[in-house]
């Protein structure tokens, strides 16, 4: 663990610092700590679904419905409240992780028992769930005033000097933590996507694993469906459409190997604040839009070279000498 | 043409190695025009690696290839394909989606003007040589549509259409029926008349005396025996192929058996296996001997639960199980380590002491949560009884080398604290070093009252270590032996499946 904290995660803190540190040369109030803490909370939403997106990944698959759940959950939840403002906002929150939880069990059902390729699947449900939004709203938006107040103002609610959305995100960050590195099913994530004919012969049902990877990673994107038609206080067909690239992106810059069997909590929580950092210092240091995608693309790419190199193995173990060199 | 006595295509003294292993060593064929010449010799003996060098594929490190007495060098399978040496695969490689004609003169199709395929040449050429096999296929039907042995005569076909003067044949037979073999036969014996060379390769001693002219005998890597086929015997050809100098030390042991552990009866399965059944009794090695692709494996895998039987029964400890799946498995104290360890054993990316409990995760967390200490000192204990080198248990398994990832795999399940512990060719691939210290610790196993099920192709591990044998031909059990009567010759004999060498 700690080798690989050394290798893959530390180089992306001391990339990330690197990057603060250009930044504030350029532009100083960027790094204070209210603005960092800002900047925390704007990312909070792609932290939250890469992590389920890691998870994912872990296991071979990918789930490109992400960002397509969350809208169509967010959407759900808005015409709830609609239809019933009085519904205390924690039922809207179960509902909301609820019903993600549905939707990432049919991803999960159709690559389990149908055996299909998770990128047709998760494909397919994106717009599948798009297309819903649609029937449910015929492309109408639901605005601000239809919302009612204690739905809007939980995530900007304050707790400790931090909104909900920071706590949330945080929280979600040590449960999994915790799930992947001390229970059989973190285990099992690692193991069916390291080598999935291993984890069979070692009795772990690869299949029914994957199943649960996309279970979580579609509770947590109902869970910020909710969190993100509320903070910005509008849902619509089109929220946060082509958001799964970005997740992905985020999985990738935090070492998560797309081959599966690779990747850590801690590692997509460091991708997601890269490209967070990223999207909201540029404007401020006076770079377009469009370089800031080329930024980040360029991210991407050198993130992927620095991890091939790193699990480029400098060589086994077979020296006398070197097994007792740590 | 006519035979004649001057080689169309010789190999001279020929050397191929591979990192640590001496594949071929100064090995010497010679192929002459309309005869049949059988390539004989265990697995693992050279003959693939043969085909591979007269195709280009694999370039030799020394030695020669002539063609006409001139030495010639492939550096391409191109270019041996342009030199007229053509090899039939053993699995056929051709392109299911893809006509037969397309499948015949991939590579090489008929041009017309522009440079393009001129695919009316390309369907009256595939019918010629379709007509000169004497098979009625229509060039267009896509492949997938036909059967195995149509597939192997459109693979033969794809063969002449290169106007091949060596044809290889890499255990053509492999595949086919009783009838589609005959067949083939006459197809040969046509290739013969056409003053075509042919490099048999087979393991079956029936097709050898059947089709074959002359013969060479492969074993280690060299090459022990040549001559006609007229003159030589079946048994003799066993003993060129096994008659090797017995210089491996394998551990003694005391026999000594308790209770039947395991019985299986009348395992069935619709296309790999029939009628399996054998017991077990603690504290006993049973050596399953075959050919590759007898279905030791594939038995193996339906025993363990990855695959489903559609008969048959198990009893562990006189008690009826039903194993659906390796959890099962595992729970009735039936553990399988696989052959391929990279593929199916270790998972590199995981450190060791994860490795090796993974399968004991239930006996090392609570409610699902991991009790980490508990992980490391089961890890530990076994890994230490392995006498396995590595600097920390948090190291990951693909930096380990070969022999120690074996370790890792073997201690994962011996943490299961198994009954019966089926080891797949547990010493392919790994050095004579780690092997013996994998023959001791399997000797250590069997001392403790473990059953070991030892499926291997290593004619002197077999005899070595098993006390009993059961050898598989063709996804059934040819035999049973005892260890007394267990030699290599009768080994060869019934994998092979000849009973005038019994004797």
């Amino acid at each position: 663990m700690t080798k690989l904290l050394a290798s893959r995660e530390a180089l992306l803190m001391v990339a990330i610092a690197f990057l603060l540190a250009i930044i504030a040369w350029r532009f100083p109030a960027f790094v204070v700590p209210s603005n960092l803490l800002a900047v925390f909370n704007d990312t909070s939403p792609l932290i939250l679904l890469a992590i389920g997106q890691m998870i994912v990944i872990l296991t071979k698959c990918i789930d490109l419905s992400v960002a397509a759940n969350l809208a169509l959950t967010g959407m759900v939840v808005s015409l709830i409240n609609i239809a019933a403002p009085g519904l205390p906002v924690i039922f809207i929150v179960l509902i909301a992780v609820g019903f993600g939880t549905l939707l990432g069990m049919f991803n999960g059902i159709l690559v389990w028992k149908l055996a299909i390729p998770p990128i047709v699947v998760t494909l397919g449900t994106m717009t599948i769930f798009r297309g819903i939004i649609f029937l449910l709203t015929e492309g109408k938006w639901v605005n601000s005033h239809e919302m009612s107040d204690s739905f809007k103002s939980v995530p900007r609610a304050d707790l400790l000097g931090l909104p909900i959305l920071s706590w949330i995100a945080i929280a979600t960050v040590i449960l999994f933590t915790i799930v992947m590195t001390r229970t059989s099913l973190g285990r099992a994530f690692y193991a069916a996507g390291g080598n999935p004919h291993a984890a069979t012969y070692a009795g772990i049902n690869v299949g029914k694993t994957q199943f649960w990877a996309f279970t979580i990673s579609g509770a947590i994107a109902g869970l910020t469906g909710y969190l993100w038609v509320s903070r910005f206080a509008v849902a619509y067909v089109d929220v946060a459409a082509g958001f799964e690239l970005t997740v992905v992106a985020a999985c990738v810059i935090g070492g998560v190997s797309i081959m599966g069997g690779i990747g850590t909590v801690f590692g997509a929580l460091l991708g997601a604040l890269f490209l967070g950092i990223i999207a909201n210092a540029l404007p401020v240091v006076n770079i377009s839009p469009f370089s800031q995608m080329a930024i980040s693309g360029g991210a991407i790419i050198i993130a992927v070279i620095v991890n091939a190199q790193a699990n480029r193995t400098p060589g086994r173990i077979i020296l006398k000498k070197a097994e007792h060199a740590t | 043409m006519s035979t004649s006595d001057v080689p169309i295509l010789s190999l001279e003294k020929v050397t191929k190695t591979f990192p640590g292993v001496r594949a071929l060593s100064e090995v010497s064929i010679d192929l002459y025009p309309g005869k049949v010449t059988a390539l004989v010799g265990e697995n693992g003996a050279g003959k693939s690696t043969v085909v591979k060098t007269l195709t280009g594929i694999y370039k030799p490190d020394g030695g020669e290839i002539r063609i006409d007495g001139v030495a010639v060098q492939f550096p391409t399978p191109q270019s041996a394909e342009n030199a007229g040496v053509t090899a039939i695969h053993q699995e056929t490689v051709l392109f299911d989606e893809l006509s037969v004609a397309e499948n015949i003169f991939l590579g090489h199709a008929p041009k017309g003007r522009f440079g393009l395929i001129d695919t009316r040449a390309m369907q009256r050429g595939a019918q010629e040589i379709l007509d000169g096999l004497g098979v009625k296929i229509d060039p267009s039907t896509i492949l997938k549509e036909l059967g195995t042995a149509n597939k192997h005569l459109v693979a033969i076909s794809r063969a002449l259409s290169v106007d091949a003067r060596v044809v290889i044949m890499d255990e053509p037979t492999a595949a086919l029926s009783h009838a589609e073999i005959e067949e083939l036969y006459e197809l040969v014996d046509g290739l013969k008349a056409q003053g075509k060379a042919i490099l048999f390769i087979s393991h079956k001693f029936d097709e050898i005396f059947r089709i074959a002219d002359n013969f060479t005998v492969f074993r280690d890597g060299q090459m022990v025996g040549d001559g006609a086929i007229a003159d030589v015997t079946e048994a003799e050809l066993v003993k060129m192929m096994v008659g090797r100098d017995v210089n491996q030390i394998f551990p003694e042991r005391d026999r000594n058996l308790g209770e039947e552990v395991l019985s299986v009866e009348g395992y069935d399965h619709p296309t790999e296996f029939a009628d399996i059944g054998f017991s077990l009794k603690r504290g006993e090695i049973l050596g399953f001997y075959g050919l590759v692709g007898a279905g030791r494996s594939e038995f193996m895998q339906a025993l363990f639960g990855t695959t489903k039987p559609s008969a048959g029964t198990v009893r562990v400890d006189w008690a009826e199980v039903t194993i659906c799946s390796p959890a099962d498995a595992v729970s009735h104290g039936i553990v399988y380590v696989p052959e391929d360890r990279g593929k199916q054993g270790a998972i590199v990316d995981l450190p060791i002491f994860q490795n090796v409990t993974l399968p004991s995760l239930k006996q090392t967390s609570r409610r699902g949560f991991l009790k980490l200490a508990e992980e490391f000192k089961l890890a530990r204990e076994y890994t230490e009884r392995l006498d396995l080198r590595a600097a920390s248990l948090d190291t990951n398994v693909g930096s380990l080398s070969g022999g120690n990832q074996q370790k890792v795999v073997i201690a994962k399940w011996l943490a299961t604290e198994p009954k019966v512990i089926i080891l797949d060719e547990p010493t392919k691939g790994i050095d004579i070093g780690s092997k013996a210290a994998v023959h001791e610790f399997m000797a250590e196993l069997a001392a403790q009252g473990l059953a070991v099920i030892m499926v291997s192709s290593e004619i002197p591990e077999i005899v070595g270590m098993s006390d009993r044998v059961i050898i598989m031909r063709e996804g059934r059990i040819a035999a049973e032996l005892d260890r007394h009567d267990i030699s290599p010759e009768v080994l060869v004999s019934h994998a092979a499946g000849i009973m005038e060498a019994t004797a």
